[in-house]
């Protein structure tokens, strides 16, 4: 049975429809990715699992169904979003943004153990640990909105766009972390990204989106041979 | 010079009671964009129940906790009630409902117990307090006490609890705290629950010198917003310093320029807030907001 399984999933903002049934799935310890232009509705598809646009659609995480309920009790099933915009709490310092990570978590003793692990994987979050997170670069808020998603111990890590305003090298230190949790904890990671070849490298099955359809799925070795896919997004 | 130190205390007595109430309003302001303009009323009402309480002979200390507890659950579920169904229309509405709720806790106050000014106990011994060779009243000295202890309280909760931290989280973010798993609305309502309980401090502080009746705290609510507005609508702890500069200043203007005297001192209170609405809009401490549209 997959982690999450997506079937008939309708979202609109309005009136404006713009997903219209749209069906995949994160396997077990998987990672999939859903590619597409701007405006497709990659960010919409990943607001609409967890509950944030109004949808309409079966979406089951282990089994269960978990369409129409708050989000708020959505990601206390273990279900982790890196949102569109970082969605950093500006006034509040580094260190608090991540306890506020873990805040659906009921366990104090992990707390320390936890911000040690992400201070460990970004050491910048650790040096300006106590410095409002609205004077970090973009970039650097880029990695506390990851390094929030983590606190949660999530089983399930919602990513949209990661490496979003990160220098290459940062970028690949998210991705390398991203492989780590989900071989080592089997974390299942659904993924959106702008670099399509660092996204079909990662993924094992991906989706591509167009104006809120799904136009081609499949494991991502076959879709990097795909040749719609290899002119319009890998550009050979 | 004992004149003077002896109006700058009961100056930050008063001043720590605008700087509260000043606090509950700014709690709410950042929680929702809105002014709570029944604040007032609210704290009115509670040192009514006070009131009631020690009428029946509960000892001060038991009627004060009580009162708190019962204005905490109020406040609570005025959000839970009489908020929350308007909590996403636009902010006129709410504002309209706030009034509304001032105007029934106004006339069901006078109603239960009439408009008639009745006297309120302070704990705190008649007899002035020595200290050098000054005179200090004694309610004055316990009522900055206690103030001081409450803020002092919602410092330590705000600054070093979880519950406290994503009370913050849910004013700032909302979307990002539901996706932390944090309850924005519950925390809003927590938000009116601890308003509620400052205020109700402020009531039962500021009876002893007033006197209880229902319009007792509308003069106090001018200088609440004259300290928020001085300190910055953004900052708690700017609406508690400017509590304290109003209610310094407004004593000492009151002392020593005869013809304001106590009659015009609520004049003062409403200059301050024209000159720092001109001069410096965002106040002493707030931030300058920018709205994205
Ligand atoms: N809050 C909103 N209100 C109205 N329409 C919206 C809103 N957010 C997105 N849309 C519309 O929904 C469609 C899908 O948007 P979405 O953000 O899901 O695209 P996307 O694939 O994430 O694009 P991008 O690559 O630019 O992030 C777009 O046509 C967009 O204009
Ligand atoms: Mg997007």
């Amino acid at each position: 049975m997959a982690l999450l399984e997506v079937e008939g999933l309708e979202a609109r903002y309005g009136w404006t429809k713009v997903l219209h049934g749209i069906r995949f799935a994160v396997e077990d310890g998987g990672i999939t990715t859903i590619l597409g232009a701007n405006g497709a509705g990659k960010t919409t598809t990943l607001r609409a699992v967890c509950g944030m646009v109004r949808a309409t659609g079966d979406v089951r995480f282990d089994g269960q169904r978990i369409d129409g309920r708050a989000t708020e009790d959505i990601v206390r099933l273990g279900i982790a979003h890196v949102p569109e915009g970082r969605g950093t709490f500006v006034q509040l310092s580094v260190e608090e943004n991540l306890r506020l990570g873990a805040y659906a978590r009921r366990e104090p003793g992990a707390l320390a153990r936890d911000l040690a692990r992400i201070y460990d994987h970004f050491p910048v979050l650790g040096e300006r640990r106590r410095q409002i997170a609205g004077s970090l670069s973009g970039g650097e808020q880029q990695m506390l909105a990851v390094g929030r998603a983590l606190m949660l111990r999530p089983r399930l890590l919602l990513l949209d766009e990661p490496s979003l305003g990160l220098a290459p090298l940062v970028a690949r230190e998210i991705f390398r972390i991203v492989r780590a949790i989900n071989r080592d904890e089997r974390v299942g990671v659904l993924l959106v990204e702008q670099n399509v070849a660092t996204a079909l490298d990662l993924a094992d099955h991906a989706y591509l989106l167009e104006t809120g359809r799904v136009v081609v799925s499949g494991p991502s070795a076959e879709l990097r041979r795909d040749d719609a896919i290899r002119r319009s997004y890998l550009g050979y | 010079m004992e004149i003077f130190v002896q109006q700058v205390v009961s100056g930050l007595a008063t001043g720590g009671i605008y700087g509260s109430v000043a606090l509950a309003l700014v709690m709410i302001y950042q929680a929702t964009d809105v002014v709570n303009f029944a604040q007032g009323e609210m704290a009115m009402f509670s040192t009514y129940l006070a009131w009631s309480m020690l009428n029946a002979g509960v000892p001060y200390w038991a009627a004060f906790f009580a009162t708190l507890a019962v204005a905490f659950v109020g406040g609570l579920l005025i959000e839970r009630v009489v908020i929350r169904p308007v909590e996403n229309a636009p902010v006129l509405t709410v504002v309209i409902v706030c009034i509304g709720l001032l105007v029934i806790f106004n006339s069901v106050a006078g109603w239960l117990y009439s408009y008639i000014q009745k006297p309120f106990p302070s704990p705190f011994p008649e007899k002035p307090f020595k200290i050098g060779d000054v005179f200090f009243g004694a309610h004055d000295l316990g009522a900055l006490g206690v103030t001081l202890l409450v803020l002092l309280f919602l410092y330590v909760f705000f600054r070093y609890t979880t519950l406290g931290l994503a009370m913050r989280a849910a004013a700032q973010n909302p979307v990002s705290s539901r996706l932390c798993g944090i309850r924005v609305g519950w925390m809003l309502a927590l938000g009116w629950g601890f308003a509620a309980l400052v205020g109700a401090v402020a009531g039962m502080m500021i009876a002893p010198i007033v006197f209880l009746d229902p319009n007792m705290m509308s003069g106090i609510l001018i200088y609440a917003f004259a300290s928020a507005t001085l300190g910055g609508f953004t900052s708690p702890g700017g609406a508690v310093l400017g509590g304290l500069i109003v209610g310094v200043v407004e004593n000492l203007v009151g002392t020593y320029v005869r013809f304001i005297g106590t009659e015009l001192k609520l004049t003062v209170a409403l200059a301050m807030i024209l000159i720092v609405l001109l001069v410096r809009p965002s106040g002493l401490f707030g931030r300058a907001t920018v709205h994205r549209v």
